[in-house]
């Protein structure tokens, strides 16, 4: 009986009562990259802090599983989830300077998650950063390890920041926006590395992003949301070939196709995202859906199966190809 | 010229700046001084000689020159000033060290935990700081008895919340730092969030508030010492010297010139070198 490595099921989580992650549910398979989109606000990142057990002071888990390989996250002690942390699972983030520690030698911040998980300590653990730090492509590790965060760039920073997020070869790697905050060049060698890692280590990746040129990349599968729900998940292939729902199809629509013009991150789609609290009866995306009609604001549409690759929450999947 | 083979020169780290080292060697003096003052005092502080009261610097009687003279008592300023410099250091060093640690940590997990704990540790604060000291001084004193050791719980248990405030306002802006973030979600548990990362970036503003302190804590034992809650005579102490020569500074201005010079000196050399030290806490700035 095989199992996904990750399974999150009906995840809720509120934010002073008002739900701002509401009811999501997917899987993840060993060695397999989930891209997670959607407009800023959507819940990707909360999504993410409750895989992690780790979400702000303002936030909580009402309702749903995480369950990695079996084990069933809600159920641990904080203490258990520690003990997961940096080992099992891992997470960087989008402000890779701000990241680093200012007062820590590279080395020692990568150090650090081999001292908490596996009691390793000094030259064995020096040894093991510095090959890390070769691993992810930083030239001349044994220098860079001595030196402080702000002697190096930006991609330095997040190649060392994923270098912390692996030395213990975590089973799954939560990225959140990872390249964001880089320039285009940088971003692409970050992304290759990702994939690279992945390959080689089998980790699997939780990459949540703005940007459908960063999905097209390096998704296997994708997991669109909307206002707090995942309202279409397809193989990349699958998705980026033919949308079901009328959102990713407006997402797809506006980005430009294999001309060499630059990315764009998420296009820009009539409307404003509703804000938590504020969303509609029905679908939530009614209000700037072109295909809305008096059925999709009375009742939520499922998130129902397609054609046994994906899903897609929608009343009128058959129509949107015209959009 | 065999150095200048070298092709980069190595930027000298770790050296001191010319600015801060002499005030570094007037502190070490001082430190030296203190520890051993009965090796390096001409005479012994408490022995008084009536019949050499309030002379001048240079004054010779027995076959001992008084070189800073003599105080009221006929006892020598000088050796009084060394073994005043054991009482100054020590007491100022023991309560900042005291209530540096315990308002830091107070402070910290405060601001950590928030919460109740957060509330009442920063109502006691703010209740601490609104007592005037020499009121809760007069309350100890009075309570224990002077002593030394009384001097130094007093200095701390009115001091502490200094510490506990810088400590919690920096915690609480260093905690929402991404490093610290990113720690948590490496699985760092909270001692080591604290001790690794969060101390030692809340370390400078504390090292300058220590250093403020360490001269405001030599202040306070003169006062304490004027009002006569602190070390208890014959003990000299700078700032017993300093009252008392005050009543003479009309006619014998050695007695509280030189315990005020020294006092100068010494917080001088505190606050630069805990400037100092600030910055080599950042290694921007190394
Ligand atoms: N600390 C907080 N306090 C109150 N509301 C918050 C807090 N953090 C996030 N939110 C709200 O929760 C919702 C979901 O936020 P989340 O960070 O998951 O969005 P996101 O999809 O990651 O967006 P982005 O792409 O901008 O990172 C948003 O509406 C946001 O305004
Ligand atoms: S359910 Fe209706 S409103 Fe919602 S996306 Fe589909 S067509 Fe648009
Ligand atoms: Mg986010």
């Amino acid at each position: 009986m095989s199992h996904p490595l990750l399974s999150v099921d009906e995840l809720r989580v509120t934010i002073g009562g008002q739900p701002v992650v509401d009811g999501i549910s997917f899987d993840i398979a060993q060695g397999e990259i989930l891209s997670l989109v959607g407009e800023s606000g959507c819940g990707k990142s909360m999504t993410a802090f409750s895989v992690m057990g780790l979400l702000p002071r303002a936030a909580r888990l009402s309702g749903g599983r995480v369950m990695l390989d079996g084990t069933e996250l809600s159920a641990l002690t904080e203490t258990e989830l520690q003990a997961l942390r940096g080992n099992e699972l891992a997470m960087i983030f989008q402000e890779p300077v701000a990241s680093l520690n200012p007062l820590m030698k590279i080395g020692r911040q990568i150090e650090e998650s081999l001292i908490v998980h596996r009691g390793l300590e000094g030259r064995e653990a020096r040894r093991a950063a510095i090959d890390m730090l070769a691993e992810v492509g930083i030239p001349e590790p044994e220098i860079r390890a001595g030196q402080y965060p702000f002697e190096l760039s930006g991609g330095m920073c997040q190649r060392a920041m994923i270098a912390m997020a692996l030395i213990c070869r975590p089973r799954l790697l939560i990225a959140d926006e990872p390249t964001t905050a880089l320039d285009v060049t940088i971003q692409a060698q970050i992304l290759d590395l990702m994939k690279k890692l992945r390959d080689e280590t089998g980790t699997a990746i939780l990459l949540i992003t703005h940007d459908m040129g960063v999905v097209a990349e390096m998704a296997d599968r994708v997991a669109v949301m909307y206002a707090g729900r995942v309202i279409e998940t397809a193989p990349v292939d699958a998705l980026f070939a033919r949308q079901e729902h009328p959102y990713t199809r407006l997402l797809l629509k506006t980005i430009p196709r294999l001309d060499g013009e630059p990315k764009e991150t998420l296009p820009v789609i009539e409307g404003l995202v509703p804000d938590i609290g504020q969303w509609p009866e029905g679908c939530r995306f009614s209000p700037r859906c072109p295909l809305a009609n008096d059925a999709c604001r009375k009742a939520v549409p499922p998130l129902a199966s397609r054609r046994d690759i994906g899903s897609t929450a929608c009343w009128h999947a058959e129509q949107v190809g015209a959009i | 010229m065999a150095a200048t083979t070298a092709t980069t020169p190595r930027p000298t780290k770790r050296s001191i700046p010319w600015t801060v080292l002499p005030f570094a060697a007037i502190l070490v003096a001082l430190l030296l001084i203190a520890i051993l003052a009965p090796l390096v005092a001409p005479m012994d502080p408490n022995t008084q000689n009536l019949l050499a009261r309030l002379k001048a610097p240079g004054f010779q009687a027995r076959g001992m020159t008084y070189f800073l003279g003599s105080d009221e008592l006929g006892r020598d300023v000088l050796s009084r000033l060394i073994y005043g410099a054991r009482v100054s250091l020590l007491v100022a060093f023991a309560s900042v060290t005291l209530s540096g640690i315990f308002g830091t940590v107070v402070g910290m997990i405060a601001a950590f935990y928030r919460g109740w704990t957060e509330t009442l540790i920063m109502r006691l604060v703010d209740i601490v700081l609104s007592v005037p000291a020499i009121l809760l001084a007069i309350i100890t004193v009075a309570v224990l008895g002077p002593s030394f050791a009384n001097v130094v719980i007093v200095l701390s248990m009115t001091r502490w919340p200094r510490y506990a405030r810088v400590a919690y306002g920096q915690t609480l802006s260093v905690a929402n730092m991404p490093y610290v973030r990113l720690s948590r979600f490496m699985g760092a548990g909270w001692l080591r969030l604290l001790s690794r990362h969060i101390l030692p970036n809340i370390a400078g503003a504390l090292i300058v508030v220590a250093t403020l302190e360490f001269g405001l804590m030599v202040l306070f034992e003169a006062g304490l010492s004027f009002l006569g809650l602190g070390v208890q005579p014959p003990t000299a102490s700078w700032g017993a010297m300093l009252a008392t020569g005050r009543n003479y500074v009309a006619t014998a201005w050695w007695i509280a010139t030189f315990p005020g010079l020294a006092l100068f000196l010494l917080v001088l050399s505190i606050n630069l070198i805990g400037d100092h030290i600030r910055d080599r806490l950042d290694p921007r700035g190394r």
